[in-house]
């Protein structure tokens, strides 16, 4: 990946008129691609790529105990690199392995990335093709975060989405190893209350994807919907029909 | 120990493959169709209802131990912004709450 090319799409040359929202906006200057753009964003993410660490671990750990390899788990993450995805697909995991739940799970789970990746979009469409949809690999929650911070401010790096990826993998890989070798030691889980670690982590995640009161009543659907559904059908469905449901009512309400 | 099982990294490339089809298709599909403010609010807000979904029948059928070493995880995650932390705490009550028990 050490491509340096500038792309020069010509674009409108209108400039940008203060503030004012245009579908064209900010679309007027050149993208750069290179390694000045990799290692800024890379540096900026560290930091939090060490907190991303804390999930990585609390992964690895997690699935040793539903019987993944230490290899597996690696490979998980550097494949699929979407750690609440991963959690997930963690607890639906079974000896029988359900691929089908867990699969489409994972797909459900991600469709907030479908908007991730239209938001990069005025910057990352003047960008070759090949740049651009090899640094989406590497979008997570974090680091499109900040790349999307460094574009809205006006940075033209391309390379600052893959450079800061790079850093979220490398520390969510390295940490996803640590707590597979560390899980794969442990005997029997309850005896120490890491049977407790999936629910804690559910917690800790759902605390983050907290958005304030709006968030209120379509999570207290979900649940209700999860609860119910937990009663009377087999398997683990309820996970999404409770998800589902939550999603019916935000879209339901909204302009209300 | 740690050796790759075919069906489990068959699994791995599905969920590899699906995950990289949200990640880019953003940039491609949205170019050609329209998202309603509507529909995307609705997909902001499937992974925490998915969270969600998972927690509350483990919480409702769990014992006091587990709700009370559940409270002790959101408090410690949001005071501390630190998850290992916040994992560490929630293992521990949960053995001092049982031992209680």
């Amino acid at each position: 990946m050490s491509t340096d090319s500038v792309e020069t799409h010509q674009a409108g040359e209108t400039g940008e008129i203060n503030g004012t929202v245009d579908e064209s906006e900010r679309t007027d200057e050149p993208m750069e691609f290179g390694l000045a753009g990799l290692r800024a964003g890379f540096i900026a993410c560290v930091p939090v790529a060490l907190g991303v660490a804390g999930y990585g671990v609390a992964f690895g750990v997690l699935a040793r105990q539903v019987g993944l390899t230490t290899a597996e788990a690696v490979l998980m993450s550097a494949t699929v690199l979407a750690g609440a995805a991963q959690i997930v697909a963690v607890e639906l995991w079974e000896p029988s392995i359900p691929a089908a739940a867990i699969i489409v799970t994972t797909f459900i789970v991600n469709l907030r990335y479908v908007l991730m990746g239209a938001a990069l979009r005025p910057w990352f469409s003047r960008l070759p093709p090949l740049q651009a949809y090899g640094s989406v690999f590497f979008t997570a929650d974090e680091n499109w975060a900040l790349t999307m911070g460094h574009l809205r401010s006006g940075g033209r790096q391309g390379a600052y989405l893959l450079g800061s990826g790079l850093a979220i993998w490398m520390f969510w890989v390295a940490a996803t190893w640590v707590g597979a070798v560390g899980g794969g030691v442990i005997g029997e889980p309850s005896s120490y209350g890491l049977d407790f670690i999936l629910v804690a982590v559910f917690i800790v995640i759902a605390l983050s994807l907290w958005e304030g009161r709006s968030s209120l009543l379509p999570w207290a659907v979900a649940g209700a919907v999860a609860v119910a559904c937990a009663q009377f059908l087999p398997g683990r469905w309820y996970i999404l029909l409770g998800g589902i449901a939550g999603c019916l009512v935000e879209v339901g309400r909204f302009d209300e | 120990m740690s050796e790759l099982r075919p069906v489990v990294v068959a699994v791995i490339f599905g969920m590899a493959l699906v995950t990289y089809i949200t990640k880019a298709s953003g940039l491609w599909l949205l170019g050609r169709i329209n998202l309603s403010e509507r529909l995307e609010a609705g997909l902001q807000i499937l992974p925490g209802a998915i969270i969600v979904s998972i927690l509350a029948p483990e919480l409702v059928s769990g014992g006091p131990a587990e709700l009370a070493a559940g409270g002790v995880v959101l408090v410690v995650a949001w005071r501390t912004d630190n998850v290992l932390l916040a994992l560490g705490c929630g293992v521990g009550a949960v053995l001092l709450f049982r031992s209680l028990g």
